[in-house]
């Protein structure tokens, strides 16, 4: 089904939201010397905006270390995602995740997180807990090329399609996972071809057109609604920065290569298909919304610049529901 | 070919080249390698850019933090193997090929990711000597990362050793500096036992003398980086330079601290500990894993149930909390033992 005007406007919002929250935040975050744990996901925007497109706050997705754009398509708050990576308590983790952990309940994210294809079982499981009251959810694990080689990953699109749940497995393919290349790591060619050993569809799709995902994505989480059980989601994309901040790319990687994918940004894909579409939404809208995003950066680093540090005695707390203080902090010599 | 010579636990009076530890790791796996053609590596961007050689591209990051830069231009691409990111699988792989010819060292490239391949160092590496009846040897390291202060969270930041050593089968150590990094390393490969070889990140840049050739520290000793007689202080990898800092403190106080270097987390080097006590009376472990069943509550206990007649102080310990590693700085400059928190315990127990 091809995207509304409205829906148009949204994915193109989610976009340059994502785009801008990556271009501020992670050098704000390493000026604040947070930065080794921060992956920016600049080039890769069209995934999670094509695929959220189609989920509620009720549905759930378990993202990656790579999951600013995740949190953004999902409706998180780029104010108190700053604040998380500031290490703030006004983080929707009080400051104790960080880029890595990013969970927001109430928006169906089950966090960004920090063991490769760690999360892809926590989405399996939201989607067992739909089908079994009945809810109508469904959920989307994302992870990436590299995590297409985990071992968890395997076992779970087994068991996801032997019980027919409501999961789509969403791999973002950027081409590398830190500075292995994906053809180094993986046996076939695609990492969709490997729906056909677990007897699910799967698809491959250009990852740097969002229309492309959107349209793919919208069949997948369909069929899953409709109680046919998961599907494969490749999209092909690219990552235009190193691994992380300290990484150089252009040690395992040609200046061609990110010129060729650079040239098919995926806002800049948006906004020429527009135009070719004779102007469904003007490029003085699309500018607009560029400068709605950089002014809502401005706002969250303020806002997260104001945001409190955690109470020295909060590292005690939520380490569980219920379990006494003194036998955390027993024996331990601590100064709080 | 380099010469192998039996050394100290110190580094030898004369030595006047300083290395890094990063490349004291480097240089102990490249001579093991020249040495052992049996000796491989494996792991996760221990080269990079794998499979990229015909575009000139070889050893692009030469492992995460640089340990393994170079490894593959000399040793060529089936003995340093870069691997998918498939942990349980080349863990495994390393194991099964060391029970059967190789001597393998896999790198993990986050101690908190052994989750993903435990079963196989736990299942396989650990009981396999065992269960066939000493048939098999497995002389399989396990090089890993341990260590919070880097902003990096509750998944990138542990310092889980204990649970290896709580792992009948397994032995671990825990270099302090370039010096024993290299020894110990040496060792941990020659050895016939499955080791885990635990490299703090917060040690690499640090420089001391370490002597070009080969030579090798055993196994299972520890050693005293700070003579002293009014209290005796464990460290076990970085907190050893924590206690010596506190310990500096308290010699102004007219405190005398003994500083002694673990190295070894298993087997743990308990005599050298008690010698230590028996003389000084007093016990502060300094460690940087979590409190509950761990290193540091297993030698308090064995000091309490063969040196209890010579404590004037009960054996205490300086940790972090039984909590997972938080990410704020505010909360992490906490959690980790610094020298404040040592000089204090050390004063309550010497008063
Ligand atoms: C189990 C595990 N192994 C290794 C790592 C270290 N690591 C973090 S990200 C990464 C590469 C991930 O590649 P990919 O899945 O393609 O995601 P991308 O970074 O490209 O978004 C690696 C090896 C980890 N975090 N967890
Ligand atoms: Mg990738």
């Amino acid at each position: 089904m091809a995207p509304d005007r409205d829906t148009l406007l949204e994915l193109y919002r989610t976009m340059t939201t994502i785009r801008h929250f990556e271009e501020r935040g992670v050098p704000e975050t390493g000026q604040r010397g947070m930065s080794a744990s921060v992956h920016s996901s600049v080039g890769q925007e069209a995934v999670p905006t094509g695929v959220c497109a189609h989920l509620t706050d009720d549905d759930y997705i378990g993202s990656t270390h790579r999951g600013h754009g995740h949190c953004i398509a999902k409706g998180v708050d780029p104010k108190l995602m700053m604040a998380e990576l500031f290490g703030r308590s006004h983080g929707p983790n009080k400051g104790k995740g960080g880029s890595m952990h990013i969970a927001d309940m109430s928006k169906g994210m089950l966090g960004t997180n920090g063991i490769v294809a760690g999360s892809v079982p926590l989405a399996v499981g939201a989607a067992l807990t739909s089908k079994i009251q009945r809810l109508g959810r469904v959920a989307v694990a994302f992870f990436g090329d590299g995590g297409a080689n985990q071992g968890v990953l395997h076992e779970c699109m087994n068991l996801a399609s032997v019980w027919k749940l409501p999961v789509i497995f969403c791999c973002e393919n950027n081409g590398y996972a830190e500075s292995t290349p994906v053809e180094y790591g993986l046996s076939v060619a695609n990492v969709a071809d490997r729906a056909a050993g677990y007897d699910m569809p799967g698809f491959h799709v250009d990852g740097m057109d969002v229309f492309a995902v959107y349209e793919a994505a919208g069949e997948a989480v369909s069929r899953a609604r409709a109680g046919d059980g998961p599907a494969l989601l490749e999209a092909r994309t690219y990552r235009y920065y190193g691994h992380t901040v300290f990484d150089n790319p252009l040690t395992y990687r040609t200046k061609e290569e990110e010129d060729h994918w650079r040239a098919r940004d995926p806002l800049l894909t948006f906004r020429n298909h527009m135009i070719a579409q004779g102007n469904v939404i003007t490029a003085e809208e699309l500018d607009q919304m560029d400068e709605e995003a950089r002014v809502l950066m401005e706002e969250a680093v303020a806002f997260a610049d104001a945001s409190p540090l955690p109470e020295p005695h909060e590292i005690y707390e939520d380490v569980y529901a219920d379990y006494p203080v003194d036998m955390m902090r027993r024996g331990a010599n601590m100064s709080v | 070919m380099t010469t192998m010579v039996e050394t100290p636990m110190l580094p030898p009076p004369g030595e006047t080249r300083e290395i890094q530890t990063r490349e004291a790791i480097n240089e102990a796996l490249a001579q093991e390698m020249r040495r052992d053609e049996t000796v491989i590596i494996m792991g996760e961007e221990i080269a990079g850019g794998a499979g990229r050689e015909h575009l000139g591209i070889v050893d692009a990051w030469g492992g995460a933090f640089r340990t393994t830069r170079g490894l593959i231009q000399e040793f060529g691409n089936e003995r340093v193997l870069d691997t998918p990111l498939s942990e349980a699988a080349f863990v495994g792989t390393a194991i099964g090929a060391a029970s059967t010819g190789m001597r393998a060292v896999a790198e993990l490239m986050f101690v908190d990711f052994v989750g993903v391949c435990m079963d196989q160092l736990l299942n396989n590496a650990a009981k396999m000597r065992y269960m066939f009846g000493g048939q098999v040897k497995v002389p399989f390291v396990m090089l890993t990362r341990i260590g919070a202060g880097f902003g990096s969270a509750a998944q990138h930041s542990e310092s889980f050793y204990s649970l290896f050593s709580h792992i009948p089968g397994l032995k671990g150590v825990c270099p302090s500096d370039a010096y024993t990094a290299k020894g110990l390393l040496l060792s941990a490969i020659r050895d016939d036992d499955p080791v885990v070889f635990f490299e703090h990140k917060g040690l690499y840049g640090e420089t001391c003398p370490v002597p070009e050739e080969m030579y090798t520290l055993p196994l299972g000793k520890a050693r005293t980086v700070r003579p002293g007689s009014d209290i005796t202080m464990v460290g076990i990898s970085k907190m050893t330079w924590v206690a010596v800092e506190a310990a500096e403190e308290l010699a102004k106080e007219g405190v005398n601290a003994e500083v002694i270097d673990l190295l070894s987390v298993s087997p743990i080097d308990y005599d050298h500990v008690l010698d230590s006590v028996r003389r000084t009376h007093r016990l502060l472990v300094v460690d940087e894993d979590t409190p509950v069943c761990s290193i540091s509550s297993d030698i308090c206990a064995r000091v309490a149930e063969e040196a209890f007649d010579y404590l004037d102080a009960p054996p205490s310990r300086v940790t972090p909390p039984h909590t997972p590693v938080p990410y704020s700085r505010a909360l992490e400059n906490l959690y980790v033992p610094n020298a404040e928190r040592v000089v204090t315990a050390a004063r309550r127990l010497m008063s």
